[in-house]
């Protein structure tokens, strides 16, 4: 924490750690190491790196400032200044991170001071650049929840009613022989051999077939994803895929046509083929009508970022802050992955037909509209488990590419992988939930603490690009879930406001009017923008409950009495607007 | 029979409201949104307001949840009016005076931001002209005060006497005296009588305050100019103060005269008791008032959108458009500066005089705003309500002039009020249990600028009002007039439609009882824990008992300095440090209350601007949906306690009063109370263009996700 105020949830200092081999690997006890603070100016430190965290303490200063970084967060490090660099403060080193901040700290000259931190800190931040594990094999935390157990493919998709007679189950993919980044349980239409997928495998860029997410449980209408197809310069076609989707269409029992989203911009999907790629055809599929959704690829969503960044930290740009913000494109980008899973669920719902979702490799765009048109229309999807199971489902089992989106443990800071899709995701739901402040379990803590484990590597959860991978590295077996820490925790991470509605289809209003930057994630670091923590709406809210049952439990208790007492014994008590507070209402 | 007498169509006219032009089969667009729905009814317009009564809604027992028992939903008072542009050949055409062409549709702009949409195709030829050019006349032209509808309400309404509510109106020696003592001013400042018959200045209130060492002889001089007026005393004893500045002379002579008397005043009153004085000249250092009728204009112009179309088309733009018209910027300016003149106050225990020609428009502004921060009485709905006496209606805001009221003069139009409204809105939405009232309170408080009934908002000045209520020249029968205030809420609502006007999660201040002292041992607990009892708070709170110590503290140690600090001199860090530091503190509801003014906090206030837009509302969203829920359990633990009274005493179970209005909260539009659901499907709203080009980054854009050529692939 770069404040001075230790934010409330951020339990895990480093002295009531529960984190179990956490290895202290340096400590910097000389009082020359300077946390360069952006907000309070120079604060002299203690600084401890363990295999976990790099953790300031400051010294001399009231109050006390802490720093707590968990080194996943780290991007890069760079040695500024070199030793005959003048100036007070200007050698040191230069810690970029992924969650928005940097961190500079000044040592002195003398002696090569900055070379060992800098050397521990490279080693244990890149653990993926230097042959070791990640900190969460390491992690021997215990929780009384198991977070592995949350997402059960079989089970969530019994939940949907599935396999019935219209879609099956199959296994064609347990090891991994059809699709490498797919999971290995499938639902694909009943009438689709498993040696129809296959062919039509081999017309899905990396053989990333259209499979089912999400069925409607009222109109039978289904959300399928997949790849583009592999049409390429010369137009080719492929009668099993086109076959395959005729299927799909006709699953439902719809007369009208198949919706394809493809969720690039037009121009970007024609350029596709030149690289083998494209889309479908009018020709090829008849039965079938394609809208491109106009949103971007990784790279313009990391300049968007990048622009944030540069607009929010360390100063909030002052004079012209709307359209600094304007300029970063950052909500215009969130409104047109709104605006894409809006239209997706509208179809299924109201419009009754089937959808297929696709981009590029169906990994980034195509996660980001299915989970988002899913929390549209499926109220389990917002409470904290069935939140859990999607993200589990959409994302982690069918091979967002997390460690390459994210470098987890990589030193590649560079690296033109990298792009933040699942932080714009999480933003779209913090959009959702923002809009809509009852229809959500879970809080905004829910979501930054999914934000803040997606670079910690404390969990195995957002760990490497594929479900075969994390087999492979036995991730289950040997590290922790994030939903252990979340489940057995629950009630911080609960909105009280949540009300239970079912079947409720819930459409964010996707204009700029009513988007917001997430100021609470993204100038978090920054004490100046306040964090009324707790909210004080929140706050008043649970007062009153605690209220209410303290009522209902007394009232219970002066009900037995009464009814176990003869009459007017009670008059000798004292009437119990004189014991207690009344609510004082407005009418 | 339908339609052929407004009786029939079960119009609901005001005492004292005359039928002055009608049009029938005039049809009215629900929403332009290519789909042409509406309604064919009667327009009609009368010396209060333009009214559609619609044909079919006769019967209707639809009855919104939240009305105004005065101006209904297809109501708009001759005052509200903005604009109104008439339609040729799918062209718009400003309408203001005479009339050549009538056109075949009519679209009215509202003060409050409405916008209606008629059809007049259908109806006949004459009473299009009638209507037309009755509405325009009425409406957009200039008019007497006399002629305000104020007057033939006044004049044709029983006895409006109604209940004496706790809002301090100042318009008695009394009240100033009240107000003195409150705030402990009392010390140094005394409420003079001067200006009875108005023989200061007309400009002036009969009663006001000044510091106790100025003359009669000095207040009469200059008619009242180069005169500090108090506005207010910190509890510190540094005071609030407000002085309208000498006009720029050209004689040298006369120029000269009134700087040695402003040197003597300021010597006067920088001896001691007085602490240290601050000048803030208002007019230099905030933006003019033409700055900021340029800016509401541009800013409103956002919110009156036509159709769905229009909606989207400036979405894409919406950051870069707010930020051009300013608006927001004036915002934080005014707010910056009211935490100036707070820290000066407060921190420097420095008296501040604000400066201004008239010292009745930006200096109403910064005064109200340094009194919301800083008095948390002005927090409470009757203290707001006082405030807004004191500073601006008695103050001598010219209303009338700035509101354009009688369409005399476009030049002196500025939005000071609305102004204000914005601004204490922000620090509502910031911190919301901090105030007795809610931002819908401030809403139909900035609604109410425009209804014609309450005198409160449709003078110039006190002097004004009282010359005529009384009616010198007693021509006619009427007169002495006996006017509404606005602070009657009763009058244009309903105890259930109150109801939204009040704060449930307002943390009401706790009386300093020794029973309680142990319980509030938790600064948080004693900042946000449950009113503890029903009391009827008295409209002049004790107001910083405990501080009285200090005060005299401060008199004691008298300090005597530098007698003017100019304010432009003050160090900038001054204010960054003093701002940082109460940020870094949890905030006391009760206490100091310091607007967030980075660009991220300073926001628009959706109710008022985008209440009316259909495709802004979110359908079982936005705070109210939160509210409803507390309105809910506030209600459940009301009843609650009922019935353990009732156990204890076990006296017969009574039905508990419940209020029903917010039952089903699910589905409230975001913006209850005003908007109707008119969107009757859920379909959501999608926009209809939405990418703009990235140009600064077409190699990114161009670029595919991953470098892989698939087309190896195939084998």
């Amino acid at each position: 924490m770069a404040s001075s105020s230790t934010p409330k949830y951020n339990s895990n200092s480093l002295e009531s750690s529960s984190i179990k081999r956490v290895k202290m690997l340096y400590c910097f006890t000389d009082k020359d190491v300077i946390y360069m603070c952006p907000f309070n100016g120079p604060v002299k430190g203690r600084v401890y790196i363990t295999n976990y965290r790099l953790y300031l303490r400051s010294v001399e200063t009231d109050p006390v400032v802490v720093l707590n970084v968990p080194l996943g967060v780290i991007s890069r490090i760079e040695k500024m200044g070199g030793a005959s660099s003048r100036g007070e403060n200007s050698y040191g080193l230069d810690i970029t991170c992924k969650d928005m901040r940097n961190l500079r700290f000044a040592l002195k000259q003398e002696g090569h001071s900055r070379r060992d931190i800098f050397e521990v800190l490279t080693k244990h931040a890149f653990p993926q650049s230097h042959n070791l594990p990640f900190f969460a094999f390491a992690n021997e935390e215990k929780f009384s929840e198991n977070g592995w157990m949350v997402y059960n493919p079989m089970c969530e998709y019994r939940r949907q009613g599935l396999p019935n007679e219209r879609w099956r189950v199959t296994f064609i993919n347990e090891h991994y022989g059809l699709c490498d980044t797919y999971p290995s349980l499938l639902v694909v239409p009943y009438n689709a051999t498993d040696d129809d997928l296959k062919k039509v495998a081999a017309f899905r860029s990396r053989n990333r077939i259209p499979v089912l997410s999400w069925i409607h449980p009222e109109n039978q209408a289904v959300i399928m994803r997949c790849s583009q197809p592999l049409v390429g310069m010369s137009g080719k076609r492929n009668k099993d895929d086109e076959r395959y989707l005729d299927i799909i269409r006709e699953a439902n029992g719809q007369i009208s046509k198949l919706t394809i989203y493809d969720a690039r911009p037009n121009v970007n999907a024609v350029a596709n083929k030149a690289t083998g790629g494209g889309y479908e055809s009018e020709d090829a599929y008849p039965n079938a009508e394609l809208f491109f959704l106009d949103i971007h690829n990784i790279h313009v969503m990391r300049e968007s970022l990048k622009k944030l960044k540069d607009i929010v930290y360390p100063n909030v740009e002052e004079s012209h802050w709307l359209s600094s913000l304007e300029s970063t494109h950052w909500l215009e980008h969130i409104k047109l992955v709104l605006t894409g899973a809006i239209q997706v669920a509208d179809k299924v719902s109201s419009g009754r037909s089937s959808v297929l979702v696709h981009c590029s490799d169906g990994w980034d765009r195509t996660a980001q509209l299915t989970s988002l048109a899913m929390l549209m229309l499926d109220s389990y999807y917002r409470t904290i488990e069935g939140f859990e199971v999607l993200v589990q489902k959409e994302w982690i089992s069918f091979g967002h590419k997390f460690a390459s989106r994210i470098g987890h443990g990589d030193k590649n800071h560079a690296d033109a992988d990298r792009s933040p899709i699942f932080l714009q995701y999480i933003d779209c739901v913090w959009q959702m939930s923002k809009q809509f402040p009852t229809a959500f379990e879970f809080n905004e803590q829910f979501l930054i603490t999914i934000l803040d484990h997606l670079y910690s590597c404390r969990f195995g959860t957002f760990l490497y690009n594929s479900e075969s991978v994390r087999e492979k590295e036995k991730v289950t077996e040997k590290t922790l879930s994030l939903w252990s820490l979340i489940n057995s925790e629950k009630s911080k991470f609960t909105n009280p406001f949540y009300t239970k509605e079912l079947n409720r289809a819930l459409y964010p209003v996707a204009s700029m009017r009513h988007l917001e930057l997430w100021v609470n994630y993204y100038i978090r670091w920054n004490p100046r923008i306040r964090q009324q923590q707790p909210n004080p709406v929140e706050q008043r809210y649970m007062e009153l409950l605690a209220l209410r049952d303290d009522y209902m439990r007394r009232l219970e208790e002066l009900q037995i009495t009464n009814n176990s007492k003869i009459p007017n014994s009670s008059a000798s008590s004292a009437s119990p607007s004189q014991m207690m507070s009344h609510v004082q209402t407005h009418f | 029979g339908r339609g052929d007498g407004a009786i029939g169509l079960s119009v609901c006219f005001c005492t004292g409201e005359l039928l002055l032009c009608e049009a029938n089969t005039v049809y009215k667009y629900i929403q332009e949104d290519g789909s042409n729905r509406g309604t064919y009814g009667k327009l009609i317009c009368t010396n209060f307001k333009i009214s559609f009564l619609d044909e079919d809604s006769a019967s209707d027992d639809n009855e919104p949840q939240f009305k105004n028992k005065i101006i209904g939903e297809n109501d708009i008072t001759l005052q509200c009016v903005d604009q109104i542009y008439g339609v040729y050949d799918e062209k718009k055409k400003l309408l203001t005076g005479q009339l050549r062409k009538y056109p075949e549709k009519l679209i009215i702009y509202c003060k409050d931001l409405r916008v209606f949409h008629f059809c007049l195709r259908y109806t006949k030829e004459e009473e299009v002209k009638r209507i037309v050019s009755g509405i325009v006349h009425h409406s957009q032209t200039p008019k007497l005060l006399k002629r305000l509808f104020l007057f033939s309400y006044a004049s044709a309404a029983p006895n409006n006497t109604g209940g004496r509510n706790q809002t301090v109106m100042f318009d008695t020696l009394e009240d100033w005296r009240d107000e003195l003592e409150r705030t402990k001013g009392n010390v140094k400042y005394k409420a003079v009588v001067t200006n009875e018959g108005y023989r200061v200045s007309e400009k002036l209130p009969l009663y006001f305050v000044v510091p106790i060492c100025v003359s009669e002889e000095s207040i009469l001089k200059f008619q009242g100019r180069g005169i500090p007026i108090w506005c207010w005393s910190c509890h510190n004893g540094a005071a609030l103060l407000k002085m309208s500045a000498f006009p720029k002379e050209q004689d040298d002579n006369t120029s000269q005269m009134q700087k040695a008397f402003l040197d003597g005043i300021y010597r006067t009153i920088s001896n001691p008791p007085y602490e240290l004085l601050k000048t803030e000249d208002l007019s230099s250092s905030l933006p003019s008032l033409q700055d900021i009728q340029t800016a509401y204009t541009r800013f409103k112009q956002l919110f009156l959108i036509d159709n769905s179309t229009d909606f989207w088309a400036t979405d894409v733009k919406w950051f870069s458009l707010l930020e051009s018209t300013n608006w927001l910027e004036i915002i934080r300016r005014f707010l910056k500066k009211a935490i100036e003149v707070a820290e000066c106050l407060e921190r420097q225990n420095s008296n501040v005089l604000l400066i201004e020609e008239s010292a009745t428009d930006l200096c109403c502004v910064i005064s109200s705003l340094v009194q919301v921060m800083m008095d948390s009485y002005s927090r409470t709905k009757s203290g707001f309500q006082s405030l807004i006496q004191k500073e601006w209606v008695t103050g001598g805001h010219s209303f009338l002039d700035r509101c354009n009221h009688l369409h005399k003069n476009d030049k002196e139009e500025a939005p000071l009020f609305l102004l204000l409204l914005d601004c204490v809105w922000q620090l509502v939405q910031q911190y919301p249990p901090a105030f007795e009232f809610t931002e819908t309170y401030l809403t139909v408080l900035s609604d109410s600028l425009y209804v014609p009934i309450f005198s409160t908002f449709f003078f110039n000045s006190q002097h004004q009002k009282d010359t005529n209520t009384t009616g010198e020249s007693l021509k006619t029968q009427s007169g002495p007039f006996k006017f509404l205030t606005v602070w009657d809420w009763s009058v244009q609502f309903e105890p259930k439609a109150q109801a939204l006007l009040s704060n449930p999660l307002y943390a009401e201040k706790l009386k300093p009882d020794k029973s309680q002292r142990k319980t509030t041992r938790f600064k948080h607990q004693r900042q946000l824990s449950l009113p503890l009892t029903q009391t009827k708070s008295s409209p002049k709170r004790g107001f910083f008992r405990e501080e009285t110590d200090h005060l005299i503290k401060n008199i004691l140690g008298k300090r005597i300095g530098k007698f003017i600090i100019n304010s432009s001199d003050e160090p900038h860090n001054s204010f960054k440090e003093f701002y940082d530091s109460w940020h870094s503190k949890p905030v006391d509801y009760h206490g100091l209350l310091l607007p967030s003014i980075d660009g991220p906090e300073i926001k628009v206030w959706a109710q008022r601007y985008l209440r009316w837009i259909p495709e802004a509302q979110l359908p079982g969203g936005g705070t109210i949906a939160t509210a409803a829920k507390i309105l809910d359990l506030m209600e459940e633990v009301q009843s609650l306690q009922v019935k353990m009274d009732e156990e204890h005493s076990q006296a017969i179970s009574r039905d508990v009063q419940a209020v029903p209005m917010l039952r089903n909260s699910a589905r409230l539009s975001s913006l209850f109370p005003f908007a109707l659901l008119q969107r009757q499907s859920i379909k959501p709203a999608l926009p209809t263009s939405t990418w703009k080009d990235l140009e600064d980054e077409d190699d990114l854009v161009k670029r595919d996700d991953e470098f892989v050529d698939l087309s190896g692939d195939m084998s």
